[in-house]
């Protein structure tokens, strides 16, 4: 049965985006996080997709290949009084964009729901070819 | 004796190359966030004719499977070679984007929810035809005092 593959293939795409989903809420959580002593603040993270063939030309799965760091400079804000400071009186915040984030977040469980669907769908067909010739 | 399972024959690879499309379909889906991924699409009615050898009534023949099925080159060893062996991989083909996008996904996630839909109605009903197939000759095997 061919099918059974399918959950296989949305299954690694479920836990694709529950990765992706992981990596937004650090990234939330981590939006208003201040530079320590040596001035590295926490980095944006973002996750890389790659095709993950199984086997047949017509199951493609996903994995989560790689997360990345941005590397761009962190948020500075001009606070003196603020203990993490700097000789200028500037605090280097993390360089998350909330905005972009949200969008990730539903981008992703979007995704997540799609994935889920087709497997319930598959489900269904399969539990009624299980009664083909008994009805 | 042929003449009597020739239908059913029909319908169940029909009825394989549903699920194979399902599957299919739910690859796009699940790659719907894959950079470069290039969404594939079974034509579905080329398939149906190599798995079936044509026609509908080829008693004792081969079924065509296979026929016309360009192996995929394997150059690297990541590659796949890819065994479908149901008629189908002659049938794969790429589906073009509706829209342009910048990390070069050409799954177009409306397009693919529709024919998953499409592709689950068509397999129940290829099930139905079994089901049905298979209740008539079942009847007709009666004899007439069992009603």
């Amino acid at each position: 049965m061919s099918m059974f593959k399918i959950f296989d293939v949305s299954g690694s795409a479920v836990s694709a985006q529950t990765q992706r989903l992981n990596v937004v809420a650090s990234n939330l959580a981590n939006a208003d996080t201040v530079a320590g002593p040596d001035g590295q603040a926490y980095k944006n993270r973002q996750v890389v997709f790659q095709t993950l063939m199984m086997g047949e030309a017509t199951s493609a799965g996903v994995k989560v290949s790689n997360v990345i760091e941005d590397n761009s400079p962190g948020r500075k804000v001009h606070s003196p009084n603020h203990p993490a400071a700097d000789a200028q009186g500037y605090v280097t915040y993390s360089n998350v964009n909330p905005v972009e984030e949200m969008v990730n977040m539903i981008s992703a469980s979007r995704s997540y729901q799609n994935n889920v669907e087709v497997m319930n769908t598959a489900k269904s067909l399969l539990l009624k070819t299980l009664q083909m010739g008994q009805s | 004796m042929q003449r009597l399972t020739d239908t059913l024959n029909f319908q169940s690879e029909a009825l394989v190359l549903r699920a194979e499309r399902q599957r299919l379909i739910a690859s796009n889906i699940a790659n719907a966030d894959t950079p470069g991924y290039l969404a594939r699409e079974m034509d579905f009615a080329n398939a149906l004719r190599a798995a079936t050898g044509g026609e509908l009534s080829s008693p004792g023949g081969p079924t065509g499977r296979l026929s016309g099925g360009a192996g995929l080159a394997t150059t690297h060893p990541g590659h796949d070679a890819g065994d479908l062996g149901q008629g189908a991989e002659s049938s794969l083909l790429y589906a073009r984007n509706s829209q342009d996008s910048v990390d070069l996904n050409t799954v177009d996630l409306d397009r693919e929810r529709a024919s998953f839909v499409d592709n689950s109605v068509k397999y129940e009903a290829t099930l139905r035809f079994i089901n049905s197939g298979v209740r008539s000759m079942l009847d007709a095997m009666k004899s007439a005092n069992q009603g």
